[in-house]
């Protein structure tokens, strides 16, 4: 019987003024008077009436709310009803949640089988007509994942209900594999690995990204077997091969560099690092688990992982931003024994959100991509929800704007963990499956969700994209896991190897594990499902999420199994580790698959990729004879403080949990003016006072012009960042996230290797370690505008640089704003003639960046250049004037200038300052003001300091620039003592503050 | 419920504290780092493991229900974890607050306590309908004056006439009818509410971050022994913890090497909100 409770507010609802103002916004022909929002419980159950209203009441705070079942609630006067529900499979947390709640009340177990289906439901009133109430809905579901039913007054008026009807999973009787015949002609055996395996319906079934080259490759396989593939083996060399997850751009040879990109540059630095350091080598497992681990004191490791999840997020916004930073969770769960997850970070390039353009997927123009908008709301709240459930502080981040990110946006989340070097004896970051171990499973269920994942982020998102490739996180199944393994079970030494089940599912994560003793042997019926009826291919590669591996011993199965059965967290076996050397699956005792080890891991044929000599776009040099006469300087800062790019965003920050742990120190919002912070520091031990410092960098508006210096500048600036905040040079790691585009076009390789080499040159030149990375090589967008007309967007190529440090001492750290008035103001480092692709050459006009440049004459100079030698030296003096607590406040210049970085501290303090650049007579005002040398810092310093400081730093270049007033008021004169900049902390602070204001 | 009287005291010098956690809280480990700071020892018990052997919460002085996001605030807000906690150990925590012993709800642990009505009122969406991180500051309005305890006045808040503390929640409003609250302002029942004090006009931030009625951010039950309340205590037991730390860490006597309280105070590591903690250990100890 099926049975539908409603649940109201009693009082007035906060959620139902935002709706009611943000509907009012869309352009309706009527106008919303009146929403009230319901919250809807289907249940699909036996229930007996008394059963029903005790569910009821569990369900429902007698103070806030009131409940009616199977009638809409009494007293709200509506026209239409908007339902929206989740599409039948799709992970209802809700639903989860009220089914525990359920089950627990009224005793249940296993065999009383019943269902709960939420939705949410608008009562509407105004005087809106059914256009306009499609035109609302719209704005509240995504038809990838939700339904949106729609009533008038008139259609429910007798029933006074909403239809009963549930989105239940229902999938039609299959064939359970099917042979794939590979002996067919190479336009077929191309066809089959664009568009994927012919179902049995006569449609394709998605992405296999193979190309040619590996296609002919497993027809040799297979051909020497003497027999055809099935679909799951198919679909699993797919998965294991795709560029998500072996990334052979990095990995095989391109030009001359025979070893391969990453292995050259990335790996290749990290290791000359390492030989340099010799005993002051603070790496401990880099590149071969889910994240990086490096030493963070005697008796604990800290471990770093930064994640895209750009293709997924483009689809659904907080679908794909949730999945992202739960599944990087996983990474921190999934290095070494399991380390504790202790702070997130988030990195997010969208397109203008005040772009209204369409975009459609298809030339019928019938899938229409999601505003930057919607994709922005979407992907803050997706990482809202995932880490402030999982009660992990979200410590760092940052966003960017640009219109080349409206075809793809770019989703960075990563995550710090911390675990003890040693762990019952053993150290902690190795891990090795034994032979007979049990393969098993725990957490959440598999259903269709996130299948072909892995192998559509490895290509152009178009028309194709396949809407099971989105999925909802569950961020407590997760938690319980969580805390399950590494608070738990990991002490109790109850597992000999986990990894995280994140692309291509258990069909990655098994074949990984397998790496470990040789082998694996499964029984892919054990698994269990969501909703039954799934393929075994699907069972095999689904990306369901909230899911780990682990390798149990036999002996220790019961112990595990009944701690997570105590702890509300499913535990399977799903097969055992062997040594055959092939990775077998059985379905009902029916072999299924059988591909060797070898050949599943190293079958991949590889590529020689080939690059082009690069030609460099320009950026036309800025044109002075026009600025110098034109320029007020003063109200240039003030718009580019207020730029979108260069502005405060605590309409992000402030919605997410930085301070649970209890660990913050330098938090991300900092100061009297709340300014964000470029680089954070938190105590991961809270009996230690040592801390951990994270920063982040990204230029992407240089890349087009000089790939090479866009990433010196990326290691140069998070490395500052982080020196500013009280890291130490010498106890610093790097991580590299390289997003690019249209990987295969020669010139784009071109750009890559260049950056690629900076990366070595910098990261060694500063003796920082790489100590993990990944990359997101087609962040290309191909559809069509709302004519019809072809529109191809790439995104710039974008490498994020995050660093990981270890501060010794807490209380040294150094936060960017101002403190007190009196105290001097420095600027360390040199400043030279370097506007290519910065902000000011953005705002002061007509000089913009090409959506797709074509290249120019010219020079590329004007990119900052990084100077590795003076850059080392001045961050050496900082450190010790900080070591030695010289200094009062530290802030980084970087995108923006100079100017931009004292009006950030000024606003930070709300103190003024009293500035001068009498010591900068051979440079422009403009070149002082806004140019983006790279290498800089602003200090303060308090006048009983100043001495001490400057004798210090008498070997670098050390600028005094003025003083830190209390009057409010922030003029800067020139070289020549006039007046160039001439307003107040205040008006500086409304600037600052106004984007993230409106975004509220 | 209240108005039981407080039953006879025993003298405990390291008083157990049993701190809640499974399915989604997420505070437990710094809240019981807190109580150990403050002399306890405390220990993190799974709900589950708690439901399995009720009679455990004999041999605690102490319990917390700690904050976090039990159940992802699926069906709202510390509703699915209450019911779990009424459908197994309903009687043994009435036991339990019978006795002469403390308890408090921090944030979701406030949440679950109302939800069980072991407190009154109700905590719903704040009035921006969104997750707010920042600090507060806090009057305590049943506070006697010149700092003295006077009768009745509740174990938690010995000595503090005003606090400044950390918020991290979506659902803090709290609601109370007007009756019931004169009710409970005449019983002293009003823990903390918010106000505008040192970090509100530090960072010009409104002193009411969430609509809550009458401001209030904490209440108490059972004759000041069971505190619940939104702002975060744990959050507030470093030094560096406080917004204002960067600025205080500066002493401009420290020339003369004199030490002014905030310098001990960074010395010693401590931030104002362990005070609380420390009265809940210091109760069973004199």
């Amino acid at each position: 019987m099926i049975s539908r409770l409603y649940v109201t507010q009693k009082g007035e609802d906060s959620r139902n003024r935002l709706f009611l103002k943000s509907w009012n916004t869309l352009g309706l022909k009527g106008k919303v008077s009146k929403v009230f929002l319901v919250d809807s419980y289907l249940f699909d159950s036996s229930f007996s009436q008394p059963e029903l209203i005790k569910t009821a009441e569990a369900l429902t705070n007698p103070i806030l709310e009131k409940f009616s079942i199977d009638k809409l609630p009494d007293g709200l006067k509506f026209s239409y009803i908007i339902e929206i529900g989740f599409l039948p499979g799709v992970t209802d947390n809700i639903a989860h949640t009220a089914h525990e709640t359920i089950s627990d009340l009224l005793h249940l177990n296993e065999e009383n089988k019943f269902e709960v289906y939420t939705s949410k439901v608008f009562l509407i009133s105004g005087t809106v007509k059914l256009d306009d109430v499609k035109k609302i809905a719209g704005t509240l579901y995504n038809p990838l994942i939700e339904r949106a039913n729609i009533f008038s007054l008139k259609e429910i008026k007798s029933q006074n209900n909403l239809p009963l009807q549930i989105p239940k999973v229902v999938l039609l009787d299959k064939k359970p594999v099917i042979c794939v015949s590979l002996s067919v002609p190479d336009s077929e055996l191309t066809k089959i690995g664009k568009d994927g395996i012919l179902g049995e319906d006569g449609i394709c079934r998605g992405p296999l990204a193979l190309d040619l080259e590996s296609m002919k490759a497993i027809q040799a396989y297979f051909n020497k077997l003497g027999r055809d593939p099935r679909d799951i083996e198919l679909e699993a060399l797919a998965q294991t091969w795709s560029e998500h997850c072996k990334h052979t751009i990095f990995a095989g040879p391109i030009d001359d560099i025979k070893d391969g990109l990453y292995k050259t540059y990335i790996k290749g630095a990290t290791n000359k690092i390492r030989a340099q350091k010799g005993n002051s080598d603070f790496c401990v497992s880099v590149f071969s688990d889910n994240s990086g681990g490096i030493i963070f004191d005697d008796d604990y490791l800290v471990t770093h992982k930064v994640e895209t999840h750009n293709s997924p997020s483009a689809l659904d916004p907080f679908g794909g931003a949730i999945t992202g930073i739960v599944g990087v969770n996983r990474d921190t769960i999934g290095f070494g024994l399991g380390a504790k997850p202790v702070a997130n970070l988030y990195g997010f390039c969208f397109g203008n959100p005040e772009d209204n353009r369409a975009l459609y997927k298809d030339k019928n123009l019938t899938h229409k991509m999601l505003s930057p908008k919607r994709i922005m709301a979407g992907v803050i709240k997706g990482v809202n929800v995932g880490g402030n459930c999982s009660g992990i502080p979200t410590v760092s981040g940052f966003v960017k704007y640009d219109d080349r990110f409206r075809g793809k946006p770019l989703v960075f989340v990563g995550t710090v963990g911390i675990i003890p070097k040693k762990i019952n004896g053993k150290l902690s970051h190795e891990k090795q499956a034994q032979l007979g171990d049990y393969i098993v499973v725990v957490g959440g269920r598999v259903g269709a969700d996130g299948i072909h994942g892995a192998t559509f982020s490895s290509v152009v998102m178009d028309s194709t994209s396949p809407a099971t490739a989105v999925q909802i996180g569950d961020p407590i199944t997760q938690k319980k896991l969580s805390d399950a393994i590494v608070k738990e079970a990991r002490k109790m030494d109850l597992y000999n190897s986990l990894t995280d089940n994140g692309a291509g599912g258990i069909s990655c994560s098994i074949a990984e594990m397998a790496k470990e003793c040789g082998g694996a042997k499964v029984m892919l019926e054990k698994v269990p499902l969501k909703y039954p009826g799934l393929s075994p291919w699907q069972i095999w590669i689904s990306e369901s999420q909230e899911r780990m591996t682990l390798a149990i011993p036999k002996k220790k199965w019961e112990v595990f199994k009944k701690l997570m059965e105590s702890r509300g967290v499913e535990a399977t076996i799903v097969g055992e580790f062997t040594d055959s050397g092939k990775c077998i699956v059985d379905f009902n005792g029916k072999e299924i698959m059988n591909i060797s080890m070898d050949f599943l891991h190293d079958g991949l044929p590889q590529k020689h990729l080939k690059s082009s000599t690069l030609e460099i776009l320009t950026n036309p040099p800025l044109n002075k004879s026009k600025a110098k006469g034109e320029i007020n300087f003063t109200k240039t800062l003030e718009k580019m403080l207020a730029d979108k790019n260069l502005s405060g965003f605590s309409f992000i920050s402030n919605q997410y949990d930085y301070e649970v742990q209890a660990g913050s120190v330098l938090k991300p919002i900092s100061g009297r003016g709340r300014i964000n912070t470029d680089a954070q520091v938190f105590r991961p031990v809270l009996s230690s006072k040592k801390g951990v410092a994270l920063s982040f960098a990204l230029y992407p508006s240089y890349s087009e012009l000089s790939p090479y210096d866009m990433a010196g500048c990326a290691i140069d600036t998070a490395i500052r960042n982080a020196i500013c905040a009280g890291a130490k040079l010498s106890h610093l790691a790097i991580l590299d996230n390289f997003c690019w585009c249209s990987s295969y076009e020669k010139e784009r390789l071109a750009q890559l290797i260049k950056s690629l080499q900076a990366c070595y040159d910098y990261s060694v030149g500063f003796g920082t370690p790489f100590i993990s990375g990944k990359d997101s090589m087609f962040n290309d967008f191909k559809g069509y505008d709302a004519k019809g007309n072809p529109v191809a967007i790439s995104i710039p190529p974008t490498l994020l640089i995050s660093a990981i440090g270890v501060v010794p001492d807490i209380y040294k750290t150094v936060s960017p704003e101002f403190k007190n008035f009196g105290d001097i103001i420095y600027l360390l480092g040199e400043t030279l003639d370097e506007f290519g692709g910065s902000e000011f050459s953005k705002i002061i006009g007509d000089i913009h960046l090409p959506l797709k440049g074509t290249p120019q004459e010219g020079n590329n100079s004007s990119v900052p250049k990084v100077n590795l030698e003076k850059n080392l030296k001045t961050y050496g003096i900082v450190e010790q004037a900080i070591s030695n607590e010289l200094i009062s406040s530290a802030i980084s210049v970087g995108s923006g200038g100079l100017a931009i970085a004292l009006s950030k501290a000024s606003v930070g303090g709300m103190l003024g300052c009293n500035l001068s650049l009498r010591g900068f007579a051979s440079q422009s005002t403009e070149t002082i003001l806004f140019s983006e040398s790279q290498g800089r810092i602003v200090v303060t310093v308090a006048k009983e300091n100043v001495k001490k400081f400057e004798k210090l730093a008498k070997e670098i270049v050390c600028n005094k620039l003025g003083v830190v007033t209390k009057d409010g008021k922030f003029t800067i004169t020139d070289a020549k003592n006039k007046k160039v900049v001439d307003t107040t902390v205040k008006k500086l602070s409304v600037a600052y503050h106004s984007f993230s204001n409106k975004m509220k | 419920m209240s108005s039981k009287k407080t039953p006879k005291k025993i003298k405990i010098n390291k008083p157990k504290v049993m701190i809640l956690s499974g399915y989604g809280l997420n505070c437990e480990e710094e809240t019981k780092f807190a109580f150990e700071r403050a002399g306890g020892i405390g220990e993190i018990v799974h709900i589950n493991d708690l439901i399995a052997k009720p009679k455990m919460l004999g041999e605690f002085q102490i319990l917390a229900f700690p904050g976090g996001f039990s159940y992802g605030d699926d069906t709202g807000s510390g509703k699915a974890y209450a019911n779990k906690l009424k459908n197994h150990l309903g009687k043994e925590i009435n036991e339990f607050l019978s006795r002469d012993t403390l308890a408090i709800g921090i944030c979701n642990g406030f949440q679950i306590m109302t939800n069980l009505g072991i407190l009154p009122g109700a905590l719903t969406h704040n009035k921006n309908a969104q997750y707010i991180d920042r600090w507060v500051d806090l009057a305590i309005p049943s506070s006697p004056a010149k700092g003295r305890v006077g009768r009745g006045f509740s174990p938690w808040l010995v000595g503090i006439k005003k606090i400044s503390l950390p918020i991290a929640h979506g659902e803090g409003r709290y609601l109370i009818d007007s009756k019931k609250y004169k009710e409970m302002l005449k019983k002293k029942e009003i823990a903390f509410t918010y106000t505008k004090g040192d970090i509100c006009k530090f960072q010009n931030l409104e002193a009411n971050p969430n609509g809550a009625n009458y401001d209030i951010a904490g209440i108490l039950g059972y004759n000041g022994r069971v505190l619940g309340m939104m702002p975060h205590p744990e959050r507030a037991q470093f030094f560096h913890h406080s917004p204002l730390w960067q600025l205080k860490k500066k002493d401009p006597f420290d020339r003369f090497d004199k030490l002014t309280a905030s310098k001990q105070r960074a010395r010693k590591d401590e931030g104002e909100g362990l005070i609380l903690f420390k009265n809940a250990i210091n109760y069973f100890r004199k």
